[in-house]
């Protein structure tokens, strides 16, 4: 999986966590919680959607590599190469 | 008694099998509509269950949705329904002084049979065990979930209470009235347990499952052909206040809660014992300053078992008499057993009672068990009958814990 795949596969995770969120600008280089209302138990529903989905392992330790969408794509590139 | 010390009910919020407010409940018990019918569970296939189909995005997000639990959306719908009935105002209520009292049989098999059913398609790895589990499973979670969706800052818990459970969150709003502590209490019962396979196996195992090819049939109190029990959801919160309070805002009051009792069999964990069913019906007369011929309706708990409507009924004649003029109905012979929410939603069913002088009947007594029978058990057809100033609803449940409930017509 690409970079952009991964920004628009968080985008999609993220609005099933978050139904009622606009998610359409959503700026990839800023910090996701600053932009929508988004708390720690929602970021642990993301975490457990890569797990369930890909079986991509994110260690507590790199939780704030995942804060931006630019961020996530970079952390997850190397980890979802081959899906 | 002075106003300040007499507790009434002002508002009503309720969801059941076959009604999502009590216009609607009363007007489908009146018209004999059942609303049981069938549904999947995990492992079982089809059970007969009850389920209600309230919009629960009528007051909640869709997040609170995904994160909170069936209970906490049933008790969500309740009280916000409940509270637009009182007319009270919330934005100027003092709402560190409102209490949430929610009688429960059971929280939280729901949730973690939800996910060890999920964890298996992961070979049990725990990994996946979700991290809302514990949110979602603590006892207060439904009461909980109503605080933050309404913003309510005073007390708030859950009153395990197995079948009981409905009545005593009343009896609980009241005695927190009476105390002081509050100045408003929602209280009542709520059930979210279809949802769990494990109730259903656990009755079909112990021969009190309910079963019919009708489902609308299935629940049978009082019936020759009754077989066990129907599994329902529901809810009913009511809005509960001093007397004074009511009066002063000028609310419509349904009903006085002139008496009640709660007491404990101490024999069994599952059978019934209608000598302390006997007593607690003879507390609340006594705490309500009544004898038992002041009672207009009796609304029984009776679940369609065999054991446990003979033992009701033994002790109804026990307090009564063989010759009772009291009207006799059963409101589960509709919407199945709404475990904790049954001794409320029961209650609500027949407060109408008191302004259109008719008893709701009970349906699906087509072949009357003679050990049932009451000369003024109302059968099939509602009743118009010429006073309706006293309702005594009883509720029992496991473990033998027994609550009576006994509400009065109030003349402003």
């Amino acid at each position: 999986m690409k970079a952009e795949e991964i920004r628009s596969l968080i985008v999609e995770v993220i609005q099933e966590i978050l139904p009622d969120e606009d998610l359409s600008n959503l700026k990839a280089d800023v910090r996701i919680r600053d932009q929508i209302e988004m708390d720690s138990m929602d970021f642990l529903d993301m975490i457990m959607e890569l797990r369930k989905r890909y079986g991509v392992i994110v260690p507590e330790d790199d939780y704030m590599e995942l804060s931006t969408l630019d961020g996530s794509a970079a952390y997850l590139e190397p980890l979802m190469k081959d899906i | 008694m002075n106003a300040e010390g007499r507790i009434v009910i002002t508002g009503i919020g309720l969801t059941a099998p076959n009604g999502n407010n009590l216009a609607e409940f009363r007007q489908n018990l009146l018209a004999g509509e059942s609303g049981v019918g069938r549904i999947e569970a995990h492992y079982m296939g089809e059970v007969i269950a009850g389920v209600c189909d309230f919009d629960p995005l009528k007051y909640q997000k869709k997040k609170e949705l995904r994160r909170g639990t069936r209970a906490g959306s049933v008790a969500i719908y309740c009280a916000n329904e409940a509270i637009a009935d009182s007319k009270l105002d919330l934005a100027t209520f003092d709402k560190s002084r409102i209490g949430i009292y929610l009688g429960i049989t059971e929280h939280g098999n729901v949730e973690t049979e939800h996910e060890v059913y999920n964890i298996k398609q992961y070979d049990y790895n725990v990994d996946f065990w979700s991290h809302h589990h514990n949110p979602r499973t603590v006892a207060n979670s439904p009461a909980g979930e109503v605080t933050l969706n309404m913003g309510i800052t005073g007390p708030h818990y859950t009153l395990g209470a197995a079948c009981a459970a409905g009545n005593i969150g009343i009896i609980q709003g009241l005695q927190m009235l009476l105390l002081g502590e509050v100045d408003l209490a929602l209280a009542g019962g709520i059930s979210e347990t279809p949802h769990t396979f494990g109730v259903f196996a656990a009755f079909k195992n112990e021969g009190a499952l309910a079963s019919h090819p009708d489902p609308q049939k299935a629940s049978r109190p009082f019936d020759r052909d009754r077989n066990g029990i129907v599994v329902s959801e529901g809810g009913c919160i009511c809005v509960v206040e001093r007397l004074s309070d009511a009066l002063r805002r000028g609310a419509k009051i349904y009903c006085e809660i002139v008496g009640y009792a709660i007491n404990s069999d101490a024999t069994d964990f599952i059978l019934p014992n209608p000598e302390r069913q006997v007593e607690c019906m003879n507390l609340a007369l006594k705490k309500a300053g009544l004898s038992a011929s002041d009672i207009d309706i009796i609304n029984t708990h009776a679940t369609a078992t065999i054991e446990g409507d003979k033992a009701e009924c033994q002790a109804i004649r026990e307090v009564f008499g063989d010759n009772s003029n009291a009207y006799i109905n059963n409101t589960k012979s509709y919407i199945g057993h709404a475990m904790g929410a049954a001794g409320a939603l029961e209650l609500a069913g027949n407060l109408p009672s008191f302004e259109d002088h008719i008893v709701h009947q009970t349906i699906n007594l087509d072949n009357l068990d003679p050990e049932c029978a009451f000369k003024n058990l109302v059968i099939n057809e509602p009743k118009k009958v010429d006073k309706a100033d006293y309702i005594l609803n009883n509720s029992f449940g496991m473990l033998g814990i027994n609550s009576v409930l006994i509400v009065k017509r109030f003349e402003g």
